[in-house]
């Protein structure tokens, strides 16, 4: 298909794979906030075609990993509710809360339903004005103006059974506080391509300067990956700490306006917890006052959340590239995909979940046999 | 969640006051909100993410960069191990005992 399989090119690859290896002198440790690039980097095994010296660590960018439990068994408790259709992607239902997920609460009889866009939960609000629907809202930059663009149509259309429980998070503030962190070992960032597809490159040159790290806008194919590394090891290797767009074919320097101007009317910036980091200022948004009518916590009155994660999981540290998914002993034992103690080994983008579907095999502490899904 | 996937605009269509198209990703169709690129054509490429055309595939800058990538090699040529480069050349294996890592290691 175009737009892909020029980008997933073998010989291309390894051009671009054998300069990278000329250009490596010393090692360097990459972060990539993108769990879409975590899965094409595990996927296609991009972390051990690299030079040894080159690093990926895999960085807090699964929107459904970072979703913070609080809001979980907040969405937990509005789809139980008889009056409620409680509408989300599908990748939030095995989501653990404290102690169930919205796959259970469906078994249990709540009207639990997936859809693909938000657009679909504001349809089966028209069609069904005598029921609330909810729509969980979360994500990065990318997932925000779809969900803003909904929310914007509802008010416009009159729709007033609908709202939306919101936990959405932004990149840039991630990467501040990653940067700040006295473990930190980043020496520079791949910029997740389709966040700054809708933001543009304008927030990163601040942070380059400031923390003294090359910021590389980069896509999402294997040889996107790969370019987005060289590029970043050429700067690392000069001692040069800029802002660059490996992605141009999808990413504009100024993002895309209508989108811009969308985020601004909805949403206002505000702190936000990160599951498995903790509170990040500034780092989520949450609907303006002007929609503060279609706000599912306020239109819902959520009591007696008592929040508890389970002890044994390390995804927090996962999240926070200190530690790789299979160093956790938890990892392919008592944590798999079909019973996760953390939501890093449930969603398609965490790193927990990549690297066991692609690397269980190779890992000696994984009992294939047992854990397998498909026993 | 956050996959953003290529596809192409078949038709285009104003419906609730909201510019709609049909969108081909490689044989799926879908429906997709333009909203937020209200100057996409028919034939064109874009970024889709949950129903909603985020940004123009740039075809001119996709172009360019496959280019630089099959202009690659030139440093590999100009610094790589010449025994490597010469095995390869010859499609027989490297018989070992290069002088290369000395050479590196100056």
């Amino acid at each position: 298909m175009k737009y892909i399989d020029e980008f997933q090119d073998p010989e291309l690859a390894r051009r671009l794979l054998e300069e990278i290896h000329a250009t490596v002198t010393r090692p360097w440790a990459l972060m990539e906030v993108c769990g879409g690039q975590t899965h094409t980097i595990i996927r296609h095994g991009i972390d051990q075609l690299l030079p040894d010296q080159v690093e990926l660590i895999h960085g807090p960018g699964c929107p459904v990993c970072v979703t913070p439990l609080e809001v979980i068994d907040k969405a937990l408790q509005i789809a139980s509710r008889p009056d409620v259709i409680f509408c989300s992607f599908g990748d939030m239902l095995r989501v653990p809360g404290t102690g169930r997920d919205l796959f259970r609460v469906r078994s249990e009889g709540g009207d639990v339903r997936v859809v693909y866009s938000p657009l679909d939960a504001l349809r089966i609000a028209q069609q069904n004005p005598d029921r609330e629907v909810v729509f969980f809202g979360i994500g990065f930059e990318t997932t925000a103006p779809p969900n803003a663009m909904t929310v914007y149509q509802a008010r416009k259309l009159g729709i007033k059974n609908f709202s939306l429980l919101v936990s959405h998070v932004r990149v840039p503030p991630a990467i501040e506080a990653i940067m700040q962190s006295p473990d930190c070992r980043v020496q520079a960032f791949l910029a997740a391509g389709h966040v700054c597809s809708v933001m543009g490159i304008g927030e990163y040159p601040e942070l380059a300067e400031r923390y003294r790290v090359p910021i590389v806008v980069t896509g999402f194919e294997p040889l996107d990956i790969l370019e987005g590394v060289r590029r970043t090891v050429q700067q690392l290797e000069r001692g040069e700490h800029t802002v660059d767009n490996a992605y141009p074919r999808a990413v504009q320097p100024g993002g895309n306006p209508e989108a811009l101007a969308m985020l601004d009317d909805v949403f206002e910036v505000t702190d936000r917890a990160w599951r498995g980091i903790g509170v990040i200022p500034q780092s989520g948004w949450r609907l303006s006052p002007r929609y503060r009518d279609y706000d599912a916590e306020h239109r819902f009155s959520v009591t007696g959340i008592d929040t508890r994660e389970p002890a044994e999981c390390r995804s927090g540290e996962v999240l926070q590239g200190l530690l790789k998914p299979h160093e956790c002993e938890a990892f392919g034992t008592t944590c798999t995909p079909r019973n996760p103690l953390g939501a890093t080994m449930v969603s398609s983008e965490g790193a927990c979940a990549a690297y066991y579907l692609y690397r269980r095999l190779d890992i000696p502490n994984a009992s294939p046999l047992e854990a397998s899904p498909v026993v | 969640m956050c996959l953003a996937v290529p596809g192409r605009v078949l038709e285009i269509e104003e419906r609730d006051g909201t510019r709609m198209a049909t969108v081909d990703f490689g044989g799926v169709v879908k429906e997709v909100c333009l909203e937020y690129l209200p100057d996409l054509q028919v034939g064109e490429y874009a970024i889709v993410h949950v129903g909603f055309a985020l940004q123009r595939l740039d075809e001119e800058s996709a172009k360019q960069t496959l280019e630089l990538f099959s202009q690659l090699g030139v440093l590999q040529e100009e610094f790589g191990d010449p025994w490597e480069l010469a095995a390869e050349a010859s499609g027989s294996p490297w018989p070992g005992g290069s002088d290369a890592p000395q050479e590196a290691q100056k």
